[in-house]
């Protein structure tokens, strides 16, 4: 083997090992759940086996994981972008809500217009622009929200783990306000029972998705749509964005220091306020997504959760156990889809609450944030015996004056 | 309607009812930072001891082995030990670990949450009240008008909660064992130098703080709502935690934060009840937006404890 190949091989080593606290999280995670269903009086074995079961166990099933797994992959990437930044943004579901109630109030009134002459004659044109619309006003309004917590902490101070926690309340509420008022749906008015909007036309609607790998389609008669194949790809393009472009390399810059980053000239204020409006923006796609693609209105219960189901939440651990990568994250949103779409059929089979879900999720987080200490020790021993700080090495070296 | 209609006595009672939990997370919360230890989990901590306290109290009731007054401190003890336990983990997570302390806090919260709900479906199942602590009545004091109902009917955490505000102010700036936090947080390394462990300080406050959310939770869920459900406590663990950056890092003011929010929250339950012509999710929205304020305000302040979030590293 030549000395090229094999620094490669040491370097593709090196990634996998900031897997390492990924693993051991789950390991854990498993070992206290399977004592806490121990706890209860349940077999974990069989308890795991529904859960699988549920999770992939038929075509349907795991139309239905990824289909959870979406609107968590989209929140995840932008987590992993703020969290790169140094910025702990609490707030994926506040943005979700912002972009949600932007696009899809974008997609009910381009829904009503009629389609123009010229247009109609490309058939499919008139509706890729009403959902290009709402997908891109969805982000920006998710993008506004978020970026309005990394403002407050750059000029302000003020932290944003506790201002997006406040926002995510106050989206809640102007949701439930618009969703009971303006934005009611006109066939609910007289009854005014559940919040929500009108149905959107087809032409607002993101197309369903299924694969040519078999007669009939695989996923064919699922509710699986075509919201997975955009956060793929942008999971894709926020990989070369954070590694590969030299503002990218600024955001992460200010999150591993920002005063030395501060010192080499980057604008920090600029980077966090950045950080956190790309942030927002993911999420807020998560929001419209979910409003295009799967329920085709914008509807709540008026709970926190009614209309997020928590994915603002989950898309925090995602991140985190997609080792704050975004290509990490597309099996580590795949995996909390599984996860949430299993434990519903482990509560319908034993009568487990699904709820121990949220608290292995919590123990996730917990568990992969302590075991950094030993990668960080790892890596401490790795620079005194080399000369160059490995986490250096493989920056791009383009000019960092801007 | 006029403001005699919304100003009324027992919005400013209900005030400072509303203020209990806040005021236990939050001083809990403040002995934590001051002596550099974020715990954001005090929400799910709070959850945790919500739902122990609610659990033994309904037991003990349930069998009806113990008096009324020894269940209900069976509760409170239950809910102390509860959230100690959690202040201790996320102190192990924090301190020896040296995890990032606002991320690990979300997981503390996540697991609160989950846990919570999934014990009390297990064990529970239907939401059940139970006789929560009774108003106490005073002679002659709670017959004084106004007066009486505002400050003299109120449960016994409710007065306990409030004798712990000056108790903490006296122990953060009158103690050895107050100094040794403060030095812990401000200049750990001096500290370390004058012979403080600081990884002992710091275990200690988180603890302390874990016991003061747990006592939080109860005092919602024996004390003032007097029964359990799922995420009973909505979010106030947060609140609780803002509350500490608003009033500075200085139990005094970090009440004064939480009676103040609780103010508005007790005149926006006024404002529902009355029927003003206000949208009750602006209302619902008010305290947080007000909150979001403050910070933007207060935080301009430097009294942070410089070493708030960061895990003390011996240089050798």
């Amino acid at each position: 083997m030549n000395q090229a190949a094999g620094t490669r091989l040491a370097a593709w080593l090196n990634r996998l090992v900031d897997f390492a606290p990924v693993l051991i999280a789950l390991l854990l995670a498993l070992l206290v759940s399977s004592v806490l269903l121990v706890a209860l009086n349940v077999d974990p074995l069989s308890a795991f086996g529904f859960m699988l079961e549920g999770a992939v166990g038929t075509e349907n099933a795991t139309a239905e994981t990824l289909v959870k797994a979406t609107p968590i992959l989209f929140v995840a990437i932008g987590i992993t972008i703020a969290f790169r930044g140094g910025m702990i943004n609490i707030g994926g579901e506040g943005q979700m809500i912002a972009g949600a109630l932007a696009g899809a109030t974008i997609a009910l009134v381009l829904g009503d217009v009629r389609v123009p002459a010229d247009m109609a004659k490309t058939p499919g044109a008139f509706d890729l622009l009403i959902v290009t619309c709402s997908l891109v006003g969805g982000f920006l309004a998710g993008a506004l929200y978020g970026g309005l917590a990394g403002f407050l902490k750059a000029y302000f101070g003020v932290n944003e783990i506790l201002s997006t926690i406040m926002l995510n309340q106050i989206a809640v509420q102007m949701m439930n306000f618009l969703l009971n008022g303006v934005l009611l749906d006109p066939a609910e008015a007289g009854f005014n029972n559940i919040p929500k909007t009108a149905r959107l036309v087809t032409a607002a609607q993101l197309p369903r998705l299924s694969l040519p790998l078999g007669d009939p389609w695989i996923f064919d008669r699922t509710r699986l749509h075509w919201g997975l194949v955009i956060a793929i790809a942008l999971a894709v393009v926020i990989y070369i964005f954070l590694w590969r472009t030299s503002l990218g390399y600024r955001i992460r810059a200010v999150g591993e220091n920002e005063r030395a980053s501060s010192y080499a000239g980057i604008h920090v204020k600029r980077q966090m306020m950045l950080s956190m409006f790309l942030a927002g923006g993911f999420a807020g796609l998560a929001g419209v997504v979910q409003v295009l693609g799967l329920q085709y209105r914008l509807q709540t219960d008026g709970s926190p959760a009614g209309f997020t189901a928590s994915a603002g939440f989950n898309g925090i651990v995602a991140a985190l156990f997609g080792g704050l990568n975004p290509i990490g994250a597309v099996p580590a949103s795949a995996f909390f889809g599984g996860l949430l779409v299993g434990a519903q059929k482990m509560q319908r089979e034993i009568g487990v609450p699904a709820s121990l879900i949220t608290a292995v999720n919590g123990l996730i987080v917990v568990f992969v944030v302590s075991s950094e200490i030993f990668i960080q020790q790892r890596s401490k021993r790795r620079v005194s015996l080399q000369e160059t700080p490995p986490a250096l090495a493989d920056e791009p070296t383009t000019e960092e004056a801007g | 309607m006029g403001l005699d209609d919304i100003f009324t006595a027992s919005v400013f009672a209900s005030a400072i009812r509303l203020a209990t939990p806040y005021i236990f997370a939050a001083l809990g919360e403040t002995f934590a930072q001051r002596s550099g230890v974020l715990n954001l989990g005090v929400d799910g901590i709070m959850l945790m001891g919500a739902f122990g306290g609610f659990y033994a109290v309904h037991l003990a009731q349930e069998a009806g082995v113990l008096a009324e007054p020894l269940g209900l401190l069976l509760g409170v003890l239950v809910a102390l030990i509860v959230g100690g336990l959690m202040g201790l983990a996320m102190a192990f997570v924090s301190v020896t670990l040296k995890a990032k302390q606002g991320i690990s806090g979300i997981g503390v919260y996540l697991f609160g949450l989950g846990l919570s709900e999934l014990l009390f479906q297990q064990l529970v199942g239907t939401p059940k009240s139970v006789a929560g602590f009774p108003r106490i009545s005073f002679p002659v004091l709670t017959d004084i008008p106004i007066l009486g109902e505002i400050f003299f009917h109120h449960n016994l955490l409710v007065y306990v909660a409030f004798a712990l505000v000056p108790i903490s102010a006296f122990v953060l700036n009158r103690t050895t064992f107050g100094l040794m936090i403060r030095a812990v947080g401000q200049n750990p390394e001096a500290a370390d130098a004058m012979g403080v462990s600081v990884a002992r300080v710091r275990y200690a406050t988180t603890t302390i703080g874990g016991m003061l959310a747990g006592l939080a939770g109860a005092s919602l869920s024996i004390a003032l709502i007097n029964l359990f459900q799922q995420n009973l406590t909505a979010g106030q663990g947060f609140i609780a935690v803002a509350l500490v950056y608003f009033g500075g890092w200085r139990p005094l003011t970090v009440a004064a934060g939480a009676m103040l929010f609780s103010f508005v929250n007790a005149l926006q339950l006024q404002i529902k009840v009355i029927g003003a012509d206000i949208p009750s999710e602006f209302a619902v929205m008010a305290p947080y937006v007000i909150t979001i304020i403050a910070l933007v305000f207060a935080t301009k302040r430097q009294e942070q404890p410089t070493a708030l979030t960061k895990p003390y590293e011996r240089g050798e």
